[in-house]
């Protein structure tokens, strides 16, 4: 054997340790909770696959799904939960009221759930002002009943000034799992094409530039919007050949890529000159170092769909207004299994990986 | 982006993959150091590596500011970040780089304030919006960063804001590079040369790169189509059997540098006699520390810190692979031990790190077709 060759197998040899480390259920061995454990990353996962997963285990909750499957006499019902901790309050394009209700709905959406009510919770920050508390209340009416889902139930506390960033709000919701959905994150088949329902990153960069961290003015808004109607429609073009659905919400599609390659245990291409980013959101992104397939979105979603289904579904989504330019991103395929890779725009190839922690900008 | 995406055409991108192709010796191989850890994150982020042919090898080299930092220096911040009195801020790399004991974001999660800044001058306004409490910068990065800390030091000082100070980690490019010229165990042809850093200093501190070593340099941009033309510009220089500094960043890079910002550099700062590199061990005049008409700025004379040296973990193998001795999975404990969530060495922390651009965008067997 040539002394490249027996690089390249060393090589390899160490690739498949790696491999073999990776596929085995994190642990939770962290002394303390830090920023990096709800960065929706490796250590979030850690956090839910090492600690609650294993503590509550049971089927429903084992799927790792957007919402969870509860049946009742025979009625197929989905349940999901949610807290909102966002800071500023209001940000261009929505604020924390309309996240709390299209957060919770959409979770339900993407697990194939037409959502019917909300639960509402408020934690209070003494000193709040009652004009800022009533401007998220008609926030969330408002973005309720553009969901068709109504506030059935709630709850109120208030806690000394200090010990919440104003507000944070839970939402949990319930829906009626659709008959048309036959939805496994487990799923997934090699050919399969990956939808995306609109433009990617705009939420998370409106944040930051929200935050006035950064002396950076862009003309960007969150994407927030309730997905049903993405969702239906899909359901209604996909019909058996829709695989699964996603809500790319923290970590972005990327995240949502790296689970779901895990989960099914198949390679993902992603062809990035394909996906859909505004170029002020591309813009911010190369400015401050960060992948927008990393951040957020709080009303887009990924699916994945058989390639004879593909047009249609692709199609379907169009039509539905807020997602005019849904596009066609990448394409399931075998090997190598639970990994994600991306051909750049360039013409060279990389992996996708789940990140460590924090989107971190990077400083030179 | 006009003017950004203008080099990022894949098309003139398989042109210049041609182009290498053809001025390549098939018989030889060539060995090429991209000194800067931006351009090691280009290179991974584009695939860049992909579009060289398998002769032609990139090294990846010692110019990512996070992974030179020692252990003992992050000691020192966490101490200081521990005093109640302190708001601490850093860059985001640094938060999840490990000391002896435990990272910044562990120190945060403890009760250390800590804060992530992107700019010293953030820190600055920090300092202004809380005057009862003492503001420190941790300053790290090579000649790109440090005027900016430079900067953000003389308005502090205009402005009389007494409750700013920094500790400062700056290291300057040339030193390391001579050390690593020197090293015994390194064969390297030539090297891409950190653009950035030569905004700053220009082109001039190089010179000695061909001259004492005979060795091409390209000063080159971050853009694909700037490292493929800086790879071509330098086995160009190899195969005509020239060696020089040549600039392929004239956009950007002025040969003589910035004097301005050299200026500023050399009233704030001035060199230590030595410091510690991570992997690298001790190189003399190879970082910089606040000079004496700054001195009451200095954190680290304002504070207590352990200033201990912290001898880098056995397994560790970060100085080879800063060198470009060992590829990253070459490393004992590459991907096991140590990982980006995990890190044991630097060059696991920063995305700019070698192991960690390996470990998150260049780990599946090239070979291995993607079905």
């Amino acid at each position: 054997m040539s002394d490249a060759a027996a690089i390249g197998d060393r090589e390899q040899r160490i690739l498949e340790i790696i491999e073999t480390t990776r596929s085995k259920r994190p642990r939770f061995k962290d002394e303390r909770v830090t920023m990096s454990h709800g960065a929706g990353g490796k250590a979030t996962q850690t956090l839910i696959e090492g600690l609650l997963a294993p503590a509550f285990a049971n089927d429903a909750l084992d799927a790792l799904g957007d919402a969870g499957a509860v049946e009742v006499d025979g009625v197929e019902l989905a349940l999901t939960t949610d807290s909102f901790v966002v800071r500023p309050l209001r940000f261009p394009g929505g604020s924390i009221g309309d996240l709390a209700v299209n957060g919770t709905v959409n979770d339900l959406a993407v697990a194939g759930a037409r959502p019917l009510a909300l639960s509402l919770s408020l934690i209070l920050e003494e000193g709040l002002g009652a004009e800022q508390l009533r401007a998220e209340v008609e926030a969330i009416a408002a973005a309720a009943r553009a969901a068709g889902v109504e506030i059935v139930a709630g709850d109120t506390k208030v806690v000394e000034r200090g010990h919440a960033d104003g507000m944070y709000v839970c939402t949990t919701g319930i829906g009626r799992r659709d008959p048309r959905a036959r939805l496994s994150p487990a799923g997934l088949v090699p050919g399969d094409r990956i939808l995306v329902s609109g433009p990617v990153g705009a939420h998370g960069t409106a944040i930051m530039l929200a935050r006035g961290e950064f002396e950076l003015d862009a003309d960007i808004e969150s994407d927030t919007r309730p997905l049903w109607p993405a969702a239906d429609a899909l359901l209604e073009a996909g019909g058996e050949g829709l695989r699964c659905m996603r809500d790319a919400t923290r970590g972005g599609v990327a995240t949502v890529l790296n689970e779901l390659a895990r989960a099914s245990q198949v390679a993902i291409s992603v062809a990035e000159a394909a996906v859909p980013v505004e170029p002020a959101v591309a813009g911010a992104a190369e400015m401050l170092g960060i992948d927008p397939m990393y951040v957020a979105n709080e009303g887009t979603l990924v699916a994945f769909v058989a390639p004879e289904r593909a047009e249609a579904g692709l199609a379907a989504l169009r039509a539905v207004p807020g997602c005019e330019e849904a596009a066609e991103i990448g394409e399931v395929k075998t090997e190598p299994p639970g990994m994600v890779l991306v051909e750049t725009a360039f013409g060279g190839r990389r992996v996708m990986d789940l990140l460590a922690g924090d989107p971190l900008p990077r400083i030179c | 982006m006009r003017f950004v995406e203008e080099f990022r055409d894949a098309e003139l991108g398989r042109v210049l993959a041609g182009e290498i192709l053809a001025a390549v010796d098939p018989d030889r191989h060539y060995k090429l150091m991209e000194v800067c850890g931006g351009h090691t994150h280009a290179i991974y982020k584009y695939g860049i590596d992909e579009l060289l042919p398998e002769n032609v090898e990139l090294v990846h080299g010692p110019g990512c500011p996070v992974c030179v930092i020692p252990m003992g220096r992050v000691d020192d911040g966490i101490a200081v970040a521990r005093n109640e009195e302190v708001i601490f801020t850093c860059f985001g790399d640094m938060m999840r780089v490990p000391g002896s004991e435990q990272s910044l974001i562990e120190a945060k999660a403890e009760g250390a304030d800590i804060r992530m800044v992107y700019s010293p001058l953030d820190a600055l306004r920090l300092a202004k919006a809380n005057p009862d409490r003492e503001v420190v910068f941790f300053a790290i990065g090579f000649e790109t960063t440090a005027p900016s800390t430079a900067l953000t030091l003389k308005r502090a000082r205009a402005e009389g804001v007494e409750n700013f100070s920094c500790i400062c980690n700056h290291v300057t490019i040339v030193p390391p590079l001579r050390a690593l010229l020197d090293s015994p165990d390194l064969r390297l042809d030539g090297f891409i040369g950190p653009g950035h850093v030569s905004t700053v200093v220009g082109a001039r501190p190089f010179e000695f790169i061909p001259a004492d070593y005979g060795k091409p340099v390209v000063i080159s941009g971050f853009e694909p189509l700037d490292v493929l033309q800086s790879v071509l510009m330098i086995l160009r220089q190899l195969g005509e059997g020239r060696s020089e500094v040549e600039n392929q960043y004239t956009r950007v890079v002025p040969y003589e540098g910035n004097l301005r910002a050299l200026q500023v550099m050399a009233e704030v700062f001035e060199l230590r006699p030595h410091f510690e590199w991570r992997g690298l061990g001790f190189i003399s005049q190879s970082a910089l520390k606040l000079s004496e008409a700054y001195a009451d700025l200095d954190a680290e004379r304002r504070f207590q810190t352990p200033g201990v040296r912290v001898a880098d973990p056995k397994a560790c193998q970060c100085g080879e692979v800063l060198k470009g001795v060992i590829k990253p999975w070459e490393c004992k404990v590459f991907g096991t031990a140590c990982t980006p969530e995990h890190a044991i060495g630097t060059c696991m922390v920063s995305p700019e790190g070698a192991c960690a651009a390996y470990y998150n965008y260049g780990r599946f067997a090239r070979e291995r077709e993607v079905a």
